[in-house]
């Protein structure tokens, strides 16, 4: 499983209820529910990974974060979890209002447009960013709206939405990132993850 | 059609030979009638295993009936689910044991308007009870408690199956481990209800008819029959399923014959199912299962909330759809999902995305089956351990 999958889990108590949002072939739903006993629920758009995850005997429901989350009732879920995908979404910000809605709390993560090799690619090459974990080119890139860690924190203090834990990955360091180290944290993540509610 | 008296006959003396089971217990009906030892016809598929963990109920839908798979043996056609149910199936037959009924109001062999009426000692026909879904449901309770059958593995059916489905585990929560309504509603739709009618009146306009009296005759409405089963043949293709299979393709000749015989390959195609059917199917069951379909609104029983009739489910759920089915929309069977949701259920849900309209559950659409059989397959192994704990 990959870093940032071990740790959103460990982020995660044990017997509790999680949606995951855009659970992709369930190999995160598999591990919270055998490791941790979660009550897991997924939603994703793709058929084939929809397959996979029936095939895994997981719950999934076939759809679009973008238009259907308002199925979900309010605060039915311990914690709802979006992985790298805010960005892709036409509106990031009522996308968020309602995983917030539904779930007690959120995790998010989002890949850091802050980081530094993305810095460079576009201070010093004048080109869009291609790297590991944005891999498209800006012509067929499904992100939208890329935001830095910076971005989503001041995101967040706008919006009143309480940030409990942020932690920044980079290959396999993690680190907690807080007010006082948020500019080079910021340079140096590639990806953030956010627990906020 | 010389032999139809004669096939009738036939009919009714092959129906002496399949599975029955004499319903002794008395059934109050919806509509405040009450029947009581009445015949339901049915069938299985496979063998039931010694704890009693692989029971797949199969419910079926209006034209259906509880031939599943292998030859019919009434009108030695293919079973209509043969796609999906059958050994090394989807519904693995060599694994699961498949039940089937024959819905009551139907035709096949279960209590229905051509049956004779102890009171006149004459064939029902209106005489019969209006039925509804949860009717043919609790009818089909008894069924279970004949075999055995504590609780189901699986239950599962599409279009009208699946409306009985969703009524079996309002009625019966604890029934079933797992459930499959595939391309169906919670209440049927204006547009739904106005296609039935339109059915019903081809039938009722038909002379033969008479007022449902034609079956003591031992004739049968074929006309308008025929044209009811083609109103429904149309509602089950998508328009460019349609396209695509017929287009402007002209019936075995080079052009037109400028008259009224069917000179389209899709008005031959509509004709031939429409008067291949009649020597399957009574009119008068079309009546009163297309009303039973009608009356379905399951939200209704539950004072107007569709969540309120999964509350008691621990049922998992896969609900299925297809992309051009505009009987059973996707609208129609998420309206489903986000009640099962809301009601904390567990609840899968899959759109198969395919140009086959509604028929797409009867045919050999390779994602739905797959879904079906991962579903199933996974479910099993989940009983089988619960049991075990």
């Amino acid at each position: 499983m990959k870093k940032e999958f071990k740790v959103i889990a460990e982020l995660l108590p044990n017997d509790t209820r999680v949606l995951d949002v855009g659970c992709g072939d369930g190999s995160l739903m598999n591990f919270l529910k055998q490791e941790k006993n979660i009550e897991v629920r997924g939603l994703e758009l793709n058929q084939d990974n929809v397959q996979q995850c029936i095939h895994k005997g997981l719950p999934v429901i076939q759809g679009n974060a973008e238009t259907e989350l308002h199925q979900f009732p309010d605060k039915s879920f311990d914690y709802v979890v979006l992985s790298q995908t805010l960005q892709a979404f036409y509106e990031p910000e009522e996308v968020l209002k309602n995983l917030l809605r539904i779930g007690k709390s959120v995790i998010v993560s989002i890949p850091n447009f802050g980081y530094w090799k993305v810095r460079i690619k576009l201070l010093f090459f004048g080109e869009m960013p291609v790297t590991k974990t944005l891999p498209n080119t800006w012509y067929n890139t499904p992100n939208l709206h890329m935001c830095t860690i910076k971005d989503l924190f001041k995101f967040c203090d706008e919006k009143n939405i309480n940030i409990k834990k942020v932690i920044g990955v980079n290959e396999d360091t993690t680190s907690l990132i807080k007010k006082g180290n948020l500019e080079i944290k910021n340079l140096f993540s590639k990806l953030g993850i956010f627990l906020i509610g | 059609m010389p032999s139809l008296a004669g096939l009738f006959f036939w009919m009714n003396v092959k129906l002496e030979n399949i599975k029955k089971l004499n319903v002794s217990k008395s059934l109050k009906l919806d509509c405040g009638k009450t029947i009581s030892n009445f015949p339901l016809a049915y069938e299985t598929y496979g063998k039931l295993n010694g704890n009693k963990d692989n029971a797949v109920l199969v419910f079926h839908a209006l034209t259906g009936d509880q031939f599943v798979t292998g030859t019919n043996p009434i009108t030695k056609k293919e079973g209509w689910w043969v796609t999906a149910v059958g050994p090394g199936k989807a519904i693995d037959t060599n694994k699961y044991f498949v039940i089937c009924a024959n819905v009551i109001g139907g035709c096949m062999g279960s209590l229905g308007p051509k049956n004779i009426n102890p009171d006149t000692k004459m064939p029902y026909g209106l005489d019969f009870p209006v039925i509804t879904i949860r009717d043919m449901v609790r009818a089909q309770e008894s069924l279970l408690e004949h075999l055995g059958i504590k609780k189901l593995l699986c239950a599962t059916g599409g279009s009208m199956g699946g409306m009985q489905l969703l009524q079996f585990c309002a009625t019966f929560p604890d029934k079933a481990f797992s459930a499959i309504p595939i391309a169906c509603s919670s209440s049927h739709s204006a547009q739904n209800i106005a296609l039935n009618e339109l059915a019903r009146q081809a039938i009722m306009a038909d002379p033969v008819w008479e007022n449902g009296k034609y079956v003591s005759k031992n004739v049968q409405p074929k006309n308008g029959l025929a044209v009811a089963r083609m109103v429904g043949h149309i509602s089950y293709l998508s328009e460019k399923g349609m396209q695509e299979k017929f287009g402007r393709k002209l019936q075995e000749k080079a052009d037109y014959e400028f008259s009224f015989n069917a000179d389209f390959q899709v008005e031959s195609y509509l004709r031939h199912q429409g008067y291949a059917f009649v020597e399957r199917f009574d009119a008068n069951s079309i009546l009163y299962i297309t009303r039973a379909m009608d009356y379905f609104d399951l939200s209704k029983q539950y004072n107007g909330g569709l969540v309120e009739a999964f509350k008691k489910q621990n049922t998992k759920f896969l609900v299925i759809s297809f992309s051009s089915d505009w009987l059973y929309t996707t609208k129609e069977n998420k309206d489903i999902v986000i009640a099962l949701n809301a009601s904390g259920a567990d609840v899968s849900y899959s759109e198969i995305i395919t140009d086959k309209g509604h028929d797409s559950f009867l045919l050999n659409e390779p994602e739905f089956l797959k879904t079906l059989k991962s579903f199933i397959d996974s479910m099993y192994e989940k009983f089988k351990n619960e049991k075990r704990i």
